[in-house]
């Protein structure tokens, strides 16, 4: 899994980000609250929380964002 | 006009690639994104409830730099499991403070039900733009509860190219974390002692330092589709036991072994403080995408995760925003999967992990906290959204959780419960 996991970021950055995207007057849908990568941005802090303090591993999203006793 | 709308909106999607960024930012200038949140949280036979308001409030500033503020409280109640397994005897247990006891009965699993603890968190950051295409974020974030506090500050840098089509960000978090348990920091390994005894302690406060680097990108793959991909790296140096958590030592019959720990000194109970590495380096692969499929939105995400305490898991998150007219509907399925860490263990026998004349412990390392042990989360979740005017939103949700730790080797009449919780949420965003 890791492998695939791996391949898959070298396809994404070796593919040509620059054949990629669009033109700025094409950014209608991208510029929506809802096509935010973090557009529920409380219910995903209140989840990272929660998962933190039920299961062994964290992270991913980003760095900070506090220490918790819970784990 | 129309130059202006357009400039507008190309604003708005250079801020959604930003993982750096915040979470709102349709607020004209001078005015604040604010999203407040009130979370009811409860497992279920009468473990953990919760009770988590929160505000965040954001604004853009001058020269485009940006602002971003959170507050959060958490006040828990409950019943967390102790490490020890049911037993088909009764089990006594000294509290942390070792001032008294409490009896699980045969065949249940021991609960500590002293847990109880208010938290507050604090954070704080701030954008800055460094030219056209490159931003560098800095936060600090701090929380305080009864026996934690935490202290946090991360910066973080991002740069767009390809004409703003990607976007580079790299990012580094350090914290300092200490801990000042009732009863004070149990000696490892050491027996738990009857309540009247002296207790196995060491000192008042242990810490811990957890350093975090991350790289990512963001591509914008067509008008409908973004794509992220993050790898990160973290180092956790430091105290990183649970010191509410022991292990059962038993006897060749499976039973506590509580005759004997007696003998070896005398008001000892069968029961030693667990003990974890003191060291943890933690790898992070994330991926993520949104899609816009018309009307609807689709957002998946996957983690795979991987550390030297021979624990990985798999994350795998699923939301899919159903518009309607003017409201939406957003159910959410999360599903994750963990192996145990090498030194997770149910028990301790005596006689082989524990001398048999000394009573002392011969591993190096063992804990037998649940959420080191192989496990599976599911969860499924519906959530509903409706403009309240211009620029508010009201929004609730609800989910549930449900836990099973998935490891074989329990032995029988000694499984550990699965844990079943519920998540009630109601958002209100508006702009002050």
């Amino acid at each position: 899994m890791r492998i695939i996991c791996l391949l898959f970021a070298i396809g994404i950055s070796g593919t040509g980000c620059s054949s990629m995207g669009v033109e700025p007057w094409e950014r209608d849908l991208l510029a929506k609250k809802s096509m935010r990568l973090n557009a529920d941005y409380l219910d995903n802090y209140y989840d990272e929380h929660i998962y933190f303090s039920k299961e062994a591993t964290s992270g991913g999203q980003g760095v900070g964002g506090g220490g918790c006793g819970c784990n | 006009m129309q130059l202006k709308k357009i400039k507008g909106q190309i604003s708005l999607a250079a801020c959604a690639l930003l993982q750096v960024t915040s979470p709102t930012a349709q607020a004209e200038d001078n005015q604040w994104d604010v999203d407040s949140a009130v979370l009811f949280y409860s497992e279920g036979d009468g473990r953990v409830s919760a009770f988590e308001p929160a505000i965040y409030a954001g604004r853009d500033l001058e020269d485009g730099d940006r602002i971003d503020l959170r507050v959060v409280v958490d006040a828990l109640t409950g019943a967390s499991p102790n490490g020890a397994h049911a037993s088909s005897v009764a089990q006594t247990f000294t509290t942390p403070s070792g001032n008294s006891s409490y009896t699980t009965k045969a065949g249940e699993t021991p609960l500590d039900e002293t847990f109880r603890d208010t938290r507050v968190s604090l954070g704080a950051d701030w954008t800055m733009e460094m030219d056209r295409l490159s931003r560098l974020a800095l936060g600090a974030n701090f929380s305080k509860e009864y026996d934690y506090t935490s202290l946090g500050i991360s910066a973080s840098y991002a740069h767009d190219f390809n004409n703003r089509n990607t976007t580079l960000t790299t990012s580094l978090g350090f914290n300092s974390d200490s801990i000042s348990p009732e009863g004070s920091i149990p000696s490892e390994f050491m027996p738990m002692v009857n309540k009247g005894f002296a207790q196995n302690r060491e000192s008042d406060t242990e810490t811990k330092t957890i350093t975090d680097f991350l790289v990512g990108i963001t591509q914008i793959v067509d008008r409908k589709t973004i794509v992220q991909l993050n790898y990160s790296f973290g180092i956790t140096d430091g105290y990183q036991n649970d010191p509410f958590k022991i292990i059962t030592v038993v006897d060749a019959a499976g039973l506590p072994a509580t005759g004997a720990f007696d003998a070896f000194n005398t008001g000892d109970l069968p029961y030693v403080y667990e003990k974890r590495p003191d060291s943890r380096q933690r790898q992070n692969l994330y991926v993520k995408t949104v899609r816009h499929l018309e009307e609807d939105v689709i957002n998946f995400s996957y983690r795979y995760y991987w550390d030297d305490w021979d624990i990985n898991s798999h994350t795998f998150d699923l939301k899919y925003r159903y518009q309607m007219e003017s409201s939406y509907l957003q159910p959410h399925i999360r599903y994750y999967m963990q192996s145990a860490a090498e030194f997770h263990t149910h028990n301790l026998a005596l006689g082989t992990d524990v001398n048999q004349t000394t009573g002392k412990v011969q591993v190096d390392y063992a804990s037998n906290d649940y959420r080191l042990a192989e496990s599976e989360t599911l969860t499924l979740g519906l959530k509903y959204g409706i403009p309240m005017g211009d620029n508010s939103e009201l929004s609730m949700r609800a989910e549930i959780i449900s836990q099973a730790v998935t490891d074989d080797n329990v032995p029988a009449g000694e499984e550990i419960p699965d844990l079943d919780a519920v998540i009630l949420q109601v958002n209100y965003s508006f702009v002050w």
